[in-house]
């Protein structure tokens, strides 16, 4: 039971660095991006390059994957998202743009990086024991990294005059706008701060789980249910999905066959939006 | 004046008329040599994206290396060969639509691929409908069992690997228990449950088969700590992908797992290396059929080309190399003929034998597999059974289908 728990915690706040990069442009904009799990992949093979091929420190390859990054969601914004958000009002323009953005980016990767898995040495080594489970080190470092992350990020939107002006426009953006926020200029940091954490957490877990052109649409299939489950755009929702997600399958794959645990968990993902269609925190209005 | 002009004037016509005559000869010769195409079908995007490429690449390679030659000659005549490949995305849908662009538009009658058991079961109306052969990586029996008579499956099937490599470990490392764990996806789980009847009528014990994971995991920790809980003698990684082994490899060793690992799909050494490491160590698979120990200087000069065209060399192209080769040496017998009529080439099938010329020993290459399908539809590819040991392959043991 106790590695159950650890394994629960440790998906957990994995899954938690995953979504939080969506569910932020999903507030800013309203855009559902369907590339988020390519921004991912894409974080895991630039780390890949820098850590694992170039050999640069880890620390700097992480800092060089968020900045990468965020250049990359700032192209996707300034070229792509923003004029269509200008020149249509139909929801579904955006997520069929986001769409095609993400099999773009898909078929990139897989011509410059290749079709293989691609992994990194790992930045600890050993396995330790906490209250009789198995805790990797380096499970362990990219636990406590996603943690520094997560609570950086909050601190970042709680507290600082970029984050109080990005909160501002994902609560009105017309009450924004008139309040002065530079409307355009915060959309543009949202989106390259939401792809930069998903860039980070690729970075981050490239060191665990490696990375292939291919991981792209289960990775972004898990962060909508996420982010489904805690409130589609609302912070504190998306780690409490990531939450749930990550205790659920730990529980699941444990006690009950594996096929039946993703089985149950869309029965219950379709069950609970069909009684609370909002997500846990999220509000009925939106 | 008027005499330079001229001259100059009929200088220009005869440099022109020089080149056009050039130029026609030229493209006359070209004209004259005949073109084979070739299809490839399979996955070439997407998380299994791995399989179809290798199958293009090798394909693409060994075309490269027989056109430089000047083609390949059957009946007399040298054809220039021509890979076509295409994308099928491991949808069956996309598959069938591209089967039939291979065999209608592009006028293929051979085609290697595709990769599992959906697509290639997808393909089998159109490739007889159209009377073409392929040459599928899918293990289901059915694909090559009469009435089926035009697909021949391209490697060693888990069936036919998977009772050796347990009969080796109850043997040589006192192996009684087992465990399996399989992808949630129909071909991974077929071979699941032809492995767990294999081992039972070898008389291993089986501790546990139900566990599954979804495609896309990246952490396998929950799924592997319940297989681990078991502690089996041997954990079998039933038609695991190259990129799921290192970690499902890595999750067990780190949850204290001393015992056995196995698999009977072929794996990459680069990739158990970079992401498992020496976790990977005595990880036991089928090899591609060409590890170093046992490559001919034919096959040397093949994996330069393929380094060349795909970036990297791929232990999997190893088997995956044979299919083009299979194609070609059985054409060249079977006559020009079988260009366009199928029917000749699966005629020269049952007597067709070559030396194998990507072995360093002198080795027989034929068609095999009667024993399982009813009838010679299986490439009698070399069943090499690798140990993964510091960052590479060895070669545990070579056997063949027909034991």
């Amino acid at each position: 039971m106790e590695q159950v728990v650890i394994n629960g915690l440790i998906l957990g706040m994995n899954y938690a660095l995953i979504a939080l990069g969506l569910t932020l442009i999903f507030a800013l904009m309203g855009v559902l991006n369907f590339a988020h799990g390519q921004l991912y992949v894409l974080g895991g093979f630039v780390t890949y390059y820098l850590y694992g091929v170039m050999g640069l420190p880890f620390v700097l390859a992480l800092v060089a994957t968020a900045v990468t990054l965020a250049a990359v969601g700032i192209v996707m914004e300034r070229a792509l998202f923003r004029r269509v958000l200008r020149i249509s009002s139909r929801e579904e323009s955006s997520m069929l743009l986001a769409a095609g953005t993400a099999l773009l980016l898909e078929s990139s990767i897989l011509i410059v990086f290749g079709e293989k898995q691609r992994g990194v040495p790992p930045v600890m080594t050993g396995v330790y024991e906490v209250f009789g489970a198995y805790v990797p080190a380096g499970r362990a470092f990219v636990f406590a990294a996603s943690a520094l992350l997560v609570a950086g990020f909050i601190l970042f939107m709680q507290y600082t005059r970029p984050g109080r002006a990005l909160r501002a426009l994902a609560q009105d953006r017309e009450a924004a706008l008139l309040q002065g926020v530079n409307v355009k200029r915060y959309a543009m940091i949202g989106f390259a701060i939401g792809s930069a954490l998903a860039g980070l957490s690729g970075a981050l877990l490239v060191t665990v789980f490696a990375v292939n052109s291919g991981l792209g649409t289960p990775i972004s299939i898990k962060a909508f249910i996420m982010i489904m489950i805690g409130g589609a755009g609302v912070v504190s929702g998306a780690i409490f999905g990531a939450f749930v997600l990550g205790f659920v399958e730990a529980f699941g794959y444990f006690f009950i066959p594996g096929s039946i645990t993703y089985l149950l968990i869309f029965i219950g993902l379709i069950v609970f939006l069909s009684l609370r269609p909002q997500g846990i925190m999220g509000k009925p209005w939106g | 004046m008027t005499t330079l002009r001229r001259l100059a004037r009929a200088a220009a016509l005869g440099v022109s008329a020089a080149i056009l005559v050039l130029g026609l000869a030229g493209g006359a010769a070209e004209a004259q040599q005949k073109t084979l195409k070739i299809g490839v079908l399979g996955v070439m995007s997407g998380p299994a994206a791995s399989w179809g490429l290798v199958n293009r690449y090798c394909a693409e390679a060994a075309a490269q290396m027989i056109n430089e030659q000047g083609g390949w000659k059957i009946g007399g005549e040298k054809y220039k060969i021509e890979i076509i490949a295409i994308d099928d995305r491991n949808d069956p849908k996309v598959s069938v639509a591209g089967a039939e662009r291979l065999v209608y538009q592009e006028g293929v009658k051979y085609i290697i691929g595709p990769n599992v058991d959906t697509t290639a079961a997808a393909i089998v109306p159109v490739i007889e409908k159209a009377g073409a052969i392929n040459i599928p990586y899918a293990f289901s029996k059915r694909l090559y069992s009469p009435p089926r008579s035009n697909s021949i499956l391209g490697m060693i099937a888990s069936y036919q690997a998977g009772p050796v490599i347990y009969k080796y470990l109850m043997e040589n490392k006192g192996v009684k228990s087992v465990s399996f764990i399989a992808r949630n996806a129909s071909d991974p789980l077929n071979q699941r449950d032809e492995g767990v009847d294999a081992a039972k009528r070898l008389g291993l014990k089986i501790l546990s088969s139900e566990d599954t994971y979804e495609p896309g995991t990246t952490d396998f920790f929950p799924v592997m700590s319940r297989v681990v809980r078991q502690n089996p003698d041997l954990i079998v990684l039933s038609g695991v992908a190259p990129s799921d082994a290192p970690l499902l490899i890595r999750a067990a060793r780190e949850l204290g797992y001393q015992g056995l690992l196995s698999t009977e799909t072929a794996q990459d050494a680069k990739i158990l290396s970079e992401v498992a490491g020496d976790l990977a160590n005595g990880f036991i698979s089928v090899g591609g059929a060409s590890t170093p120990a046992i490559r001919s200087k034919t096959m040397e000069a093949f994996v330069d080309r393929y380094v060349k065209v795909a970036g990297e060399w791929n232990d999997e192209a190893g088997t995956k190399v044979y299919a083009l080769e299979m194609i070609l040496n059985t054409l060249k017998d079977a006559g020009p003929k079988a260009l366009e009529d199928v029917a000749e080439f699966k005629k020269a099938i049952p007597a067709f034998q070559m030396r194998n010329p990507f072995l360093k020993e002198e080795k027989t290459l034929k068609y095999v597999g009667s024993a399982y399908f009813g009838q010679p539809r299986q490439i009698g590819v070399p069943m090499v059974v690798n140990v993964f040991k510091d960052g590479d392959f060895e070669t545990l043991f070579v056997g063949s289908v027909e034991g």
